[in-house]
């Protein structure tokens, strides 16, 4: 469905070079080209993954901004959503991370609104997703990461450590759960990234492999309900795994405040 | 991508998606028949039941990239 | 599939304009990518902590003063009619005491009245009475005349028929023995 033209529009491109009647690109759809013209993509380029982003952060300045500038007691439609989302995730830190994480809500908000918005923008046809690419979660990951070791080390000094020297264990284990703790530590950006990046990825890519499968005349009715049922599945996944992002934020954070086990 | 040997890797690599969706398929079925048991605790959880699915499905998803780089 | 099409000029992409591999991992493009995520968050960010969250946190709050004003008004409304109840219930129990003595008091004037008319009334008739009587005593005595003068007339007119020489002087003194009589 995304992109299914486009898609159609490569798959006989290629088709025509080669000879072959089924080609699959699913890749297509996530290369970063110049958005005005063609050439190299430089470090300041204004490609389509620039474009995207932006577009989400005006989504972002209707919603919330705009939404509510009327500061109405009752509120209408939009202020509603801006305060349900504040809401939310209002009670989501404190929840998981503790009163004293609240300070932290515009920071959690800011991804939390930057990946949902983006994986709901990529659903559009022939759009690009933003948060599809590992260049954009890891730097979102390591964000976390950085932000949440800071904050872990200023709030508690060398304590911090705490969080890697299991108390409770007994003695002769502690070594080997330090080791465990530290390796598991330093895996969460990986996971917190690829997590993110990969469901996208997976989705939208799978949604282009069904998409070729439509252009033979045989299987396109199964072809084409299959991308609507996986369209819904995406939507789906791209709130979850904004949640999930959000959340595992949280845990980390929490982890940040209260170091000891 | 037809006829190379790393096309049979990738087939391998994938496999781990079925089982990623084994994982998922057990959080969520225990999650439910917790849920059903003890409705009053089930809206506490639903956050650990996301966690949960997307650590399960977090490793699915990294089978399917490795198929995905062959 | 990474280096069979990389004739291409442009980084990642090979001669068809297709993705020659992963677009994901294809390091030219991860500079450019950053950037702009960078500038996004930071522009995000702003927009949250400078003007949205304040609003919406201020819209909540006053919300919240609105809803604790209102209920504390509705309270205040409500004591007031529950004195107001009071008040009126107050006024209910005066007013019937003093229509109870009212209509006491009105009782009482009116038994005095009534005696006082029936007093009168029965002086009235205790008079008109003993007019009465007299009268009737002095109508009767009028009448024993009356019935004296017509015995005498009668008997003198009888004497006078029968032959008789009427003697005034005696026939008076026996009519008036036998009147007496």
């Amino acid at each position: 469905m995304a992109g299914e033209a486009q898609h159609g529009k490569d798959a006989g491109h290629a088709a025509a070079e080669h000879g072959e009647g089924l080609v699959f690109h699913p890749f297509d759809q996530f290369i970063v080209k110049p958005m005005f013209h063609d050439g190299p993509v430089g470090l300041f380029t204004f490609t389509n993954a620039a474009f995207w982003m932006l577009l989400a952060v005006a989504v972002i300045f209707c919603v919330m901004v705009l939404g509510s500038s009327k500061r109405a007691v009752i509120p209408g439609r939009a202020q509603s959503i801006g305060e349900l989302l504040y809401g939310f995730l209002h009670k989501m830190i404190s929840d998981v991370a503790g009163k004293e994480a609240l300070p932290f809500l515009p920071y959690i908000m800011t991804l939390f609104l930057f990946i949902v918005t983006a994986n709901l923008l990529g659903l559009l046809p022939l759009s690009y997703t933003s948060t599809s690419h590992f260049a954009v979660t890891v730097t979102l990951a390591l964000a976390v990461f950085i932000t949440i070791t800071v904050v872990g080390f200023v709030k508690h000094g060398t304590k911090f450590l705490g969080l890697f020297w299991v108390s409770s264990a007994p003695l002769p284990l502690r070594p080997v759960l330090a080791a465990v703790e530290v390796i598991s530590y330093f895996i969460r950006p990986v996971s917190h990234s690829i997590r993110l990046g990969g469901n996208i990825l997976a989705g939208h890519a799978v949604i282009k492999v069904f998409a070729a499968f439509a252009s033979i005349t045989l299987i396109s009715p199964v072809a084409i309900l299959g991308i609507t049922a996986l369209y819904g599945l995406e939507v789906l996944v791209a709130v979850v795994q904004a949640y999930v992002f959000t959340i595992l934020t949280c845990v980390y954070l929490k982890d940040a405040m209260h170091p000891s086990h | 991508m037809e006829g190379d040997i790393s096309s049979i890797g990738a087939g391998l690599a994938a496999i781990g998606c079925g089982l990623a969706a084994l994982g998922v398929g057990n959080v969520a079925a225990n999650f439910l028949s917790g849920a059903l048991r003890n409705p009053s605790a089930a809206a506490s959880q639903v956050t650990n039941f996301f966690i949960g699915i997307a650590f399960a499905e977090a490793l699915g998803i990294f089978a399917f990239l490795v198929a995905l780089m062959q | 599939m990474a280096d069979t099409h990389n004739e291409s000029l442009l980084a990642c992409v090979d001669v068809s304009g297709s993705a020659d591999g992963m677009p994901q991992l294809c390091a030219d493009w991860f500079g450019n990518q950053v950037f702009w995520l960078i500038l996004t968050l930071v522009a995000i960010f702003f927009i949250l902590s400078r003007i949205a969250l304040p609003r919406i946190a201020s819209v909540l709050a006053e919300r919240q003063g609105t809803i604790t004003n209102d209920i504390s008004a509705a309270d205040e409304l409500k004591r007031r009619a529950a004195d107001a109840e009071a008040a009126y219930e107050k006024a209910l129990a005066d007013a019937r005491t003093e229509a109870q003595a009212i209509a006491q008091k009105t009782r009482d004037e009116i038994a005095t009245e009534l005696a006082a008319a029936t007093a009168k009334a029965d002086e009235d008739i205790a008079a008109k009475t003993a007019e009465s009587e007299k009268a009737i005593s002095e109508i009767r005595a009028s009448a024993l005349e009356n019935v004296e003068v017509v015995a005498k007339d009668t008997a003198s007119a009888i004497v006078t028929a029968l032959g008789g020489t009427v003697d005034d002087a005696a026939i008076a003194a026996a009519v008036s023995n036998q009147v007496k009589g």
